[in-house]
């Protein structure tokens, strides 16, 4: 090995040393945020903690600003005021490309559309961040690195060479997740994995968060719409409303909070069918 | 500094004994992989010096164990589940598409293009008739041509190009004026060059010239629009919703288009004739008003109309074609960049074409 490559490695090493993950307790931590568009306030000091290791189920109200809070912790939208920090850098440092290198591989990121890159296909769009980030890993390792990403997030053995306009609605969802996992990320975005999917889908959908997050260690945010998956595998859930974080805890602490939006959400017709019929119930305490 | 992934090796009876040291992961994998594979048989994998292990490293060592047949010692509890999760056997899961022989493939290629030309011909021609029966369906059933939606595109199409296609026309007056009067000038014919300038700009160069920049600015811009609009499902949307795409999106395109195109192509012409007036004036000192009286003189009424029959033919080829292409996309963002470029090419094209056979039936018909 010539010294040259030697110099790039331990650079490299250096810079994947910068952001220790695991010498964190919490993986996000947000304060006084607010963001606006034009006059439409979104947040108004908005605070939350995602605890590394956990998964926070993030619920509210349609246009409530779950995305948009998404998006202004990985950097995408700028807020008007507030802190937020990712594994101790601040906001700044994470909106700038250049400095949030070492953060961006240290998270995967699946949007609510899937936003597959439609000229490639699912295989290399797994490698567009391996190849971005070790350009030099040889081609063989990279063809089998897709091929078991394919694997793991339960996708049929011949999707890989597919593009995204052959795959159904349920395949682009589990194409994005395989692509938000391809570096091994500590921390995972994903912007309502479940929603449109058939409740079968969604439900194996879930299964596949909440294994994939044991097996790897992950902490995931995770937006959703979807009680079943809120009673499947979250941890703890915040809940979104009147532009603030209003209440986080896991749902049986949730449940004895007053607030009538909790109250309606939990408490519908359609919360008390989730609640009911679930075998998660177990999981919480296992995890609790 | 954490050191990159490594390895220590022993050799025992039945192999190599690999002890892993360090981190077993993507960011610190170096050259380990291909140092493990230069290795001959290989017993044993010892995990239990590892301090992380990511999945990539876990297949590291689930292909080495497949591939020798090689025991996992002193796995975490953690490594074991990332083991778990990926020994199932991952041989069929495929990422190429299957590819074929260099030669085969050139040879596929070549077919398929040559293919493509004549299938895209048929396509537009069987476009064209598409839309006219939709024409025709319009009218029978009396519903009223879309009139807002055409005299919207006038504004892109036809006022938006003026300055442009102005320009451009002037400056090509002013070089054939230039060119034809340094040949010219060798007979002492000079004042032949308003017989060129103005002939040639009315019958053939206003008009084409003003073409080739529509199937540029619309053409293109026609083609981008409905291909994204395929994308996005919304001519599905207005399919099922009962609007039929060739009356709402393409009629008031190809129409814009036609109706305009006679009228650039008459300004074109003109500004191509102030051009080269504007070079007979300080090049030839044959003032403006001479020019102008020449100028009667010499172009005949037939020019003007052989221009004016091929103007709407034009504009129907372009707003058709442009229209037809973006109807083609089907998948992904490339395609409507590539369905753009060949709607700008073939419109060109088959303007020059068309221009060629008028030239040659016009002139059988005695108009010279
Ligand atoms: N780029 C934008 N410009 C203006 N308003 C926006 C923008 N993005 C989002 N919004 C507004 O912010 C609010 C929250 O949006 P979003 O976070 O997408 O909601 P949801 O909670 O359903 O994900 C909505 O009212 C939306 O209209
Ligand atoms: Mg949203």
């Amino acid at each position: 090995m010539s010294d040259e490559i030697d110099e790039q490695v331990a650079e490299e090493l250096a810079a994947a040393d910068a952001v220790r993950p695991d010498a964190f307790d919490y993986a996000i931590r947000i304060r006084g945020l607010v963001n606006q568009f034009g006059d439409a306030v979104i947040h108004d000091g908005l605070d939350l903690d995602v605890r590394s290791g956990e998964i926070l189920g993030v619920v509210g109200g349609s246009g409530t600003g779950k995305s948009v809070l998404m998006r202004s912790i990985i950097g995408l939208q700028a807020p008007a005021a507030g802190e937020i920090e990712v594994y101790g850098k601040t906001l700044d440092a994470i909106a700038n490309e250049e400095e949030s290198r070492d953060l961006r591989r240290r998270w995967g990121v699946m949007f609510q559309g899937g936003a597959l890159f439609s000229t490639l296909s699912v295989a290399e769009n797994i490698q567009v961040p391996l190849r971005e980030y070790y350009p030099r890993t040889d081609q063989k390792l990279l063809d089998e690195i897709a091929a078991y990403k394919v694997a793991m997030v339960g996708l049929p053995p011949d999707a890989g060479p597919k593009y995204p306009a052959e795959l159904s609605g349920g395949m682009v969802k589990r194409a994005g997740l395989a692509r938000s996992l391809a570096l091994d990320p500590a921390l995972l975005f994903l912007d309502e994995p479940t929603a449109g999917l058939d409740p079968i889908g969604a439900a194996k959908f879930d299964e596949l968060i909440r294994e994939l997050a044991d097996t790897m260690g992950l902490t995931v945010f995770l937006i959703t719409h979807d009680l079943d998956s809120l009673y499947a595998t979250c941890d703890r859930v915040a809940v979104l409303a009147e532009k603030k974080v209003i209440a986080v805890g896991t749902i049986t602490e949730l449940l004895a909070t007053e607030h009538p939006w909790i109250q309606d959400y939990f408490n519908g017709p359609r919360g008390r069918a989730a609640a009911g019929c679930n075998i998660a119930a177990e999981r919480h305490d296992r995890k609790s | 500094m954490v050191a990159k992934a490594d390895f220590e090796q022993s050799e025992g009876a039945d192999g190599a004994d690999i002890r892993f040291t360090g981190r077993l992961t993507l960011a610190r994998l170096g050259d380990l992989p291909a140092r493990l594979d230069a290795l001959g048989p290989i017993a044993s994998l010892d995990l239990s010096a590892l301090e992380r292990i990511d999945t990539v490293g876990a297949w590291i060592v689930t292909r080495t164990v497949k591939e020798h047949g090689a025991k996992v010692t002193g796995a975490s509890p953690a490594a074991q589940r990332l083991l778990d999760a990926l020994a199932s056997d991952k041989s069929e899961y495929r990422v190429h598409r299957d590819r074929r022989p260099a030669l085969i493939r050139m040879l596929e290629q070549v077919g398929i293009a040559s293919r493509s030309v004549w299938h895209e011909l048929i396509g537009i021609i069987g476009f064209f008739g598409a839309m006219i029966m939709a024409l025709g369906t319009q009218l029978r059933a009396r519903r009223r041509l879309r009139w807002n939606a055409i005299v919207t595109r006038f504004q892109t199409v036809g006022v938006d190009a003026l300055p442009i296609i102005g320009l451009m026309t002037f400056l090509i007056g002013i070089v054939v004026a230039q060119q034809g009067a340094v040949q010219l000038r060798q007979f002492g014919l000079e004042v032949f060059t308003i017989n060129l300038v103005g002939r040639a700009s009315i019958r053939e160069l206003g008009l084409l010239m003003t073409a080739i920049m529509v199937a540029g600015r619309s053409g293109s811009a026609f083609a981008a629009q409905i291909g994204t609009m395929k994308l996005t499902e919304e001519i599905d949307a207005m399919r099922t919703i009962g609007v039929s795409p060739m009356e709402a999106i393409v009629l008031p395109r190809v129409a814009a288009a036609t109706i305009l195109m006679p009228l650039l192509g008459f300004y074109a012409s003109i500004c191509a004739i102030i051009g080269g007036g504007v070079f007979c004036w300080i090049g030839l000192d044959i003032a403006p008003l001479t020019y102008i009286q020449l100028l009667r003189d010499i172009i005949p009424m037939t020019d003007f109309w052989a221009m004016l029959i091929k103007a709407p033919v034009f504009g129907i080829l372009i707003g058709v074609t442009g229209c037809y292409e973006g109807m083609q996309v089907r998948q992904n963002a490339e395609e409507v960049g590539q369905r753009t470029t060949s709607a700008v090419v073939a419109a060109i094209f088959l303007v020059i074409v068309l221009d060629a056979m008028f030239a040659v039936f016009f002139s059988s018909i005695g108009w010279n």
